[in-house]
């Protein structure tokens, strides 16, 4: 049986000739908290409002819950909370006209998990939306996704314009629903919070998914962090190195290739210290994102990882 | 009704803004017209001797020494251009002004049919028109009491009815015009209702271009027409009908389809 909560094959959307998405291919698993990370402009917003039924791909398929996003839409955002990376909402209201709407689209009376929600956040329902900031319309978002309960939460890009308090307020109630068994995508180009609350994640680059994963093993890929204390003045890295530094006698380079040949080449140089780790995320997302990475976007779509 | 209800509290201010200036205006018109009953054979004689435009704006068909004359010409005019543009613009906007305000990210992510949205914001520009047209013949009432002139009540409301035929056919196509357009929408409403009353006009003064009647609906709502001879132009107003329904099925199946500016 098909575990999928979200599914696209090979998803395609364009804008005339311009790029959408391309040919992705995406599965994100029951219960599961799964980062969408990409610089702006990478494709993510675009393949959320496919899967949402905002707007038609152009080939491929989306599914959510095992139902196809076209036909099937009203079903579909019955059971998702969607907060959309910039919040616009009508003029002239107030915060709680425009989570009782939101309600009341739905169905739904939702009055009092919206108050909770409201408390939690810190938010206050008497102002107009107008004279929110875009914290503050962040947080009306979060309430309109969350009060209603959905089997399945889409963040596109939830915590920018919040405070640090109210990020980890956020992502508080965020596994708290992902414990009573909810299946969360959170789209976003900060890596930090990906590796820290996220289980699965996949990187998009020019609108196509460049490597997928669990967080430990795009973290734990062939690349490694080498450090190389105390090293003279005509240090050189070995082949297969990149991202190389050399500052007061230390040098720093990431190494993809074999580690026999690594630690041969150690051997052969002259240093105090050496430490070799696995990169961070944020390390592997700029290693896709650095200049002349098709390299590593063959291995990538070869190899689902570094 | 979740949404019908929303679009009614979101117009509701321009609502009445609208109905206020419309029924104010008729009633200053109104206020007007013992004056000009006084001076009516002068005025007539003014207006027959005005070529084209005698015709043009129907005072060849119309004296305005008689209280529905008068109200013809004079209210005729301003329930006819306020109308149209309260139409238009409400029409043009309903659909677009989710995407060039950045809402229709929120409201289209809600389980809602774009149908159903479609359906309940032409239900809420109907009852404005509706609304509208209900304040406008109730101040029309109020100003014939105020001057102590007796209202022709079968030309009245067959005048009454053609004028909101007339503001619900403009509002179908523009509402048709707003979900292919984004930006500039407002513009492009205003001006097609101003350009449709020019075609009336122009209609109007010259017998070459006589097919123009088919295609605005100030043709079949001109008081001219209307009043002399209490009754409706059946052909135009069927045409009128048939216009609106094509353009809430293009509508309708556009905006289902069609990709969401956010």
């Amino acid at each position: 049986m098909n575990d999928a909560v979200i599914e696209a094959v090979k998803l395609t959307k364009r804008y005339g000739k311009a790029r959408g998405v391309t040919e992705v291919d995406l599965a994100v698993s029951r219960g599961d908290i799964f980062g969408f990370i990409g610089p702006n402009g990478a494709g993510k917003s675009t393949f959320i409002r496919t899967v949402l039924g905002l707007i038609k791909a152009t080939s491929g398929e989306a599914r959510v819950l095992g139902l196809e996003c076209g036909p099937s839409r009203k079903e579909v955002l019955a059971r998702v909370g969607y907060m959309p990376s910039e919040a616009q909402f009508y003029h002239g209201m107030r915060v709680a006209d425009v989570i009782a709407y939101s309600a009341r689209l739905r169905r739904r009376d939702c009055a009092a998990e919206a108050k909770r929600l409201c408390e939690r956040l810190g938010l206050d329902a008497k102002r107009k939306v107008e004279d929110l900031s875009l914290g503050n319309r962040k947080k009306v978002s979060i309430v309109c996704a969350m009060q209603h309960k959905p089997d399945v939460y889409i963040f596109d890009e939830p915590t920018s314009g919040l405070d640090p308090l109210v990020q980890k307020e956020f992502f508080a109630l965020l596994l708290e629903r992902h414990d009573e068994g909810a299946t969360v995508m959170l789209s976003s180009h900060v890596l930090s919070e990906v590796q820290r609350y996220c289980e699965h994640a996949a990187i998009i680059r020019e609108g196509r998914i460049i490597a997928s994963g669990t967080v430990d093993e795009l973290s734990a890929s062939a690349a490694r962090h080498v450090r190389v204390r105390g090293v003279s003045g005509g240090f050189q890295p070995p082949s297969g190195s990149r991202s190389f530094a050399l500052h007061d006698g230390d040098a720093a380079f990431l190494y993809q290739g074999d580690m026999h040949a690594l630690v041969e080449w150690l051997a052969g140089v002259g240093f105090v210290d050496v430490m070799i780790e696995e990169p961070d995320i944020e390390e592997v997302f700029m290693h896709f994102y650095a200049d002349g990475a098709a390299d590593a976007d063959n291995k990538a779509r070869g190899g689902g990882a570094l | 009704m979740t949404g019908f209800a929303h679009e009614m509290r979101q117009n509701c201010r321009m609502l009445v803004i609208w109905a206020l200036v419309i029924g104010g205006m008729i009633a200053v018109c109104m206020a007007m017209f013992p004056e000009m009953e006084a001076q009516s054979a002068d005025l007539n004689e003014m207006f027959a001797s005005m070529g084209v435009f005698t015709e043009a704006f129907g005072m060849d068909r119309l004296n305005i020494g008689e209280p529905m004359g008068f109200f013809g010409v004079e209210v005729g005019s301003v329930l006819g251009i306020g109308g149209a543009f309260f139409a238009a613009y409400l029409g043009i906007r309903m659909l677009s002004k989710e995407e060039t305000e950045h809402t229709a990210e929120f409201l289209l992510t809600h389980p809602v049919s774009r149908f159903s949205v479609a359906a309940q914001k032409l239900a809420a520009v109907v009852a404005c028109i509706v609304i509208l047209n209900v304040a406008c013949a109730a101040c029309s009432i109020a100003s014939f009491e105020m001057v102590d002139a007796a209202i022709d009540w079968e030309p009245f409301w067959l005048f009454c009815a053609a004028e909101l035929l007339m503001q619900l056919e403009i509002a179908c196509v523009c509402f048709a015009l707003s979900a292919f357009i984004g930006r500039g929408s407002i513009g492009v409403g205003l001006g097609f209702a101003a350009l449709l009353y020019f075609l009336n006009i122009v209609a109007s003064l010259s017998d070459k271009v006589d097919w123009l009647r088919f295609v605005t609906p100030f043709a079949y709502a001109d008081a001219a027409s209307i009043v002399p001879n209490a009754a409706l132009d059946e052909t135009l107003v069927g045409l009128g009908v048939l216009y609106a329904v094509v353009a809430l099925v293009i509508a309708v199946s556009v905006y289902a389809r069609k990709d969401i500016a956010v």
